[in-house]
């Protein structure tokens, strides 16, 4: 009694109308910083591919000058038109900062996350508001120090998203930008992910008990531990290496490094795996809170439209859990070339294989529950289902990958960018698009037009397999990663038309995305207004208005039963939502 | 009528058995742990890797000239800090928030004498002895570790000051959730105290 | 609200009592270093010193002998195991050389390049 009265005295401070300034710019709903996230991220992952579409010129087309806009980044970059290799370089790795960390995570936790959970979990916001905000407003300001870095004197961080040492410690100022940009978006991932961890535990409706939670909810639990718990190596790490550059300091700096004939002016007797160790440590869990909203997104897909239950949601959480906690132990399989010995690596090599076995208990349950489903192959469930074939492949592609003995030959090469961007872009990035064709109707109380929808979905299915594929073999054929121009060496000539077929791929893949952006932008004056429940869910988000108000639930609900009661026999209609209350 | 309440912000969650704060505090502590952690990690890595001779050979403890007897009193006022911190909570449970105010101003009290002697005894004498951070890897570590912990503790005094003053008319409001604050307040300050107790020992005594 | 009143000074003897300890095992920290273990034997029982004083201060100043929500169990659980990853992993990969590889091994000198 006394704390309901103790919080409404609280709450008459949100009552009174907001500014402008603090609805929309400064505000604490976590619906609109969600959207904030969203929008924001959208804009980073545009930009990053655009760095990529760049990159992918000068790949198929080795030292001639761009056409049209060849002459727009400046005589220090691309006299003439033609990329430097210093500037492919700063292409490359912030090619690779701005999806991961400008663009995938915020979009899959800041954007889905922040708005989907607490609906989901039928809370009116999260625990926090104003960290919320805090936690936007930080990733804003790494973005802003990150895209900063382009326009410094030597241009932005060009050692690679993973920075090694000592190169990145001798590297040009836009690396300093790429360590305090990073310092800020771990900042923003740290604030973000206690919010998401205690939100989940405290503020679930009434009757929410763990396992009637939608997975969903269950990897951005997950996810968020992973965050909390793998960042600060990398922030430590971030520290160490800013005090080397300005310092210094030889915290990775070897003895008697020589650099182009000039000896390096450090006292030495630091290491440059002591740099690797901490930014894998958290650059392992970093790629896992890549898949796994991605993967709770495409559950919730799927469930919806196969009208059935999930199969198999208690391995797929307790999957997710082991997934988790094996994620820390497996880094050093990103170091199994630089000289460790062979009882360490045999340990990590175990980790890994041993990590491959919850993904695939998740992937087979989201397989085998299409099974006798009635399948709705609507937008969202074309990119889920797609996801499905397209993460086997990135998936298995890493085994190869985890065993030292092959990757001997696969290391640093075409081939590992293949598996990864199999696992993020028709993997991640096709969840994303299933999720914002799903939650479009509750962002904005429209459907996005279908018949782009489907466009777009096949187009990008065929686009995005002609850019990825091809670098299996090249890899296999030997051709390195970050490389300039391939043809310099015999045996990446001889694959050169496989570059080609990745760039077009590229290039065709961006001019797909066209039906897609203007769907967007269309749908929200044009699309068709839809009631609260468009697609017959069963979950919490769809029974808030569609958009949800502040304080999201008109009468705060209570849950009966689990998260996929579909087709559940006696029940009239083919879905029984949680909140509804037993018929009588 | 939307309810934009959140509750347990202040009374505990009846299954959980925790208010909201206390817990996204032990949850903020935890990833401090592994962000100190990853420095004792280095410091491990750095000192079990380093050459046996030469400038970067690690030094023995007479090189470092760090004072045991400047680091005990440290640590000793750190402590004392940590029981003025956790007596203010004990004294807002026994709803005196005048003492309280004073506890927490020893605290801050402790704490900027905590900062003083590292400046004045010891960071600016070791720069005056060009014992700097790229000096050596153990002063990089160094540096940086007692860096990274004092700037923690500058955190803790602007905060504790802000409940002091500002904050305190919180009390008036609530004297429950502004208690509660104090007590998270208190976690985080204890932490930091734990941390300068792994810290000591490793720098001034090994 | 009474019951908080005795309940808290019970929890004023044990801080104070704390403080004695901590005080004393700070004193303790310092002489065990003045002995010369063989090995590595100053290290551990300074850790080991330093654990115990940590663990008083867990216990008695956070509360944690009256803490009973399971959740903050939990995340401690978590993260004491992802830190015993994090300090040991690290250096164990450092260990599984030969051991003339292991002191110096990142000069990259040419000088070094010739001894190894």
């Amino acid at each position: 009694m006394s704390e309901g009265h103790h919080d409404q005295h609280h709450n008459h401070q949100h009552h009174p109308e907001l500014s402008y300034w603090r609805k929309y710019i400064f505000s604490v709903d976590h619906k609109t910083i969600g959207i904030q996230y969203a929008l924001t991220a959208l804009v980073f992952l545009f930009l990053g591919f655009c760095l990529m579409m760049m990159m992918r010129w000068q790949l198929a087309y080795p030292g001639k000058a761009m056409p049209v806009i060849g002459n727009l980044f400046g005589e220090g970059n691309m006299p003439g038109g033609v990329m430097l290799p210093e500037f492919y370089n700063a292409l490359g790795a912030m090619h690779g900062t701005i999806m991961v960390f400008l663009g995938v995570v915020p979009m899959v936790v800041g954007g889905f996350g922040n708005y989907i959970m607490p609906l989901q979990i039928g809370a009116p916001d999260m625990s926090f508001p104003k960290i919320n905000m805090a936690s936007y407003w930080s990733f804003f300001l790494g973005g802003v120090v990150m895209l900063a870095s382009f326009f410094v004197p030597g241009g932005a961080a060009n050692s690679g998203w993973t920075s090694y040492a000592p190169l990145s410690v001798i590297a040009t100022q836009g690396q300093t930008y790429w360590l305090l940009g990073m310092v800020f978006l771990i900042t923003s991932s740290l604030l973000g992910s206690v919010n998401f961890i205690v939100t989940i535990i405290q503020l679930r409706a009434k009757g929410l008990e763990f396992f009637r939670l939608p997975f969903f909810v269950w990897a951005q639990f997950v996810t968020a531990f992973l965050l909390l718990l793998a960042f600060p190596p990398l922030e430590a790490a971030a520290v160490l290496q800013l005090m080397d550059r300005l310092a210094g300091t030889s915290f990775f700096m070897p003895e008697g490094l020589v650099v182009s004939g000039i000896p390096q002016a450090y006292v030495g007797g630091g290491s440059p795996l002591l740099w690797q160790h901490l930014f894998w440590f958290l650059a392992h869990p970093e790629v896992y809170v890549l898949i796994l909203p991605g993967m709770g997104i495409v559950a919730e897909v799927i469930a919806n439209n196969t009208r059935k239950p999930l199969w198999g949601y208690r391995p797929m959480v307790y999957s997710l859990i082991f997934l988790g906690f094996m994620s820390f132990v497996v880094w050093a399989h990103h170091m199994f070339m630089t000289g460790m010995g062979t009882k360490i690596s045999a340990f990590f090599a175990t980790t890994t294989m041993i990590i491959s076995i919850p993904s695939v208990i998740i992937l087979t349950a989201l397989v085998i529950s299409l099974y006798r489903g009635c399948i709705r192959f609507n937008v969202p469930m074309l990119f889920a289902l797609a996801f499905l074939p397209m993460f086997a492949i990135g998936g298995l592609t890493g085994l190869p990958l985890g065993l030292p003995a092959a990757d001997i030959h696969l290391h640093d090469t075409y081939y590992v960018i293949g598996h990864f961007h199999y696992v993020v872009a028709p993997g991640t990035i096709f969840a994303i698009f299933a999720g914002i064709y799903h939650w479009y109707p509750k962002v904005t109380g429209r459907t996005m037009n279908s018949a782009l929808g489907k466009i777009h979905f096949f187009l990008s299915f065929v686009f995005i397999n002609a850019v990825f594929m091809p670098m299996f073999f090249q890899g296999m054929a030997g051709v390195s990663r970050r490389l300039y121009d391939q043809t310099m060496y015999a045996h990446g000539d001889a694959v050169q038309s496989l570059t080609r077929m990745s760039s077009w791929g590229a290039w065709m893949l961006g001019l797909s995305q066209l039906p897609f952006i203007l769907n967007f932008f269309m749908s929200l004056v044009a699309g068709k207004k839809v009631n609260q429940n468009p697609w017959e869910a069963t979950t919490l988000e769809w029974a808030a208005p569609s958009p949800p108000p502040h304080g999201n639930f008109a009468t705060v609900p209570v849950v009966y039963r689990g998260p996929y009661e579909y087709s559940v026999p006696g029940i009239r209609g083919d879905y029984f939502p949680q909140h509804v209350a037993a018929e009588a | 009528m939307s309810v934009a309440v959140l509750p347990y912000t202040v009374k505990p969650h009846p299954v959980t058995g925790v208010y909201s704060g206390k817990l996204g505090t032990w949850l903020f502590l935890a990833s401090e742990v592994m962000l100190f952690g990853a420095l004792f990690s280095s410091y491990v890595l750095l000192r079990v890797g380093a050459p046996a001779t030469g400038p970067a050979a690690w030094p023995s403890h007479a090189e470092t000239e760090l004072s045991w007897k400047i680091g005990g009193f440290n640590t000793l006022v750190l402590i004392i800090s940590s029981v003025t911190m956790v007596m203010a909570w004990a004294s807002l449970k026994m709803n005196d928030l005048a003492k309280a105010r004073k506890f927490l101003g020893m605290t801050v009290g402790l704490a900027l004498v905590f900062i003083i002697v590292k400046l004045l005894l010891e960071y600016i004498p070791k720069f005056q002895a060009h014992h700097t951070p790229s000096h050596s890897n153990f002063f990089a570590l160094y540096f940086t570790l007692t860096g990274l912990h004092a700037l923690h503790i500058l955190g803790g005094v602007i905060v504790i000051t802000y409940f002091i003053f500002p904050g305190s008319s919180l009390w008036k409001k609530d004297p429950e959730y502004y208690t509660n604050r104090i007590e998270c307040t208190g976690l985080y300050w204890h932490f930091v105290d734990l941390v300068w107790i792994f810290l000591f020992p490793v720098l001034y005594l090994m | 609200m009474g019951d908080a009143h005795a309940d808290i000074s019970k929890h004023v003897k044990a801080y104070i009592g704390v403080f004695v300890a901590l005080a004393i095992l700070t004193i303790v920290t310092v002489l065990a270093s003045r002995i010369h273990f063989s090995g590595s034997g100053n290290i551990v029982v300074a850790l080991v010193i330093a654990a115990f004083k940590a663990s008083l201060v867990a216990a008695i100043f956070m509360h944690l002998k009256w803490e009973k929500a399971p959740s903050i169990w939990w995340a401690l659980a978590i993260c004491a195991i992802f830190f015993v990853f994090l300090i040991f992993l690290p250096v164990l990969s450092v260990g599984d050389l030969p051991p003339q590889a292991q002191h110096g091994m990142w000069d990259v000198s040419p000088q070094a390049g010739a001894a190894h």
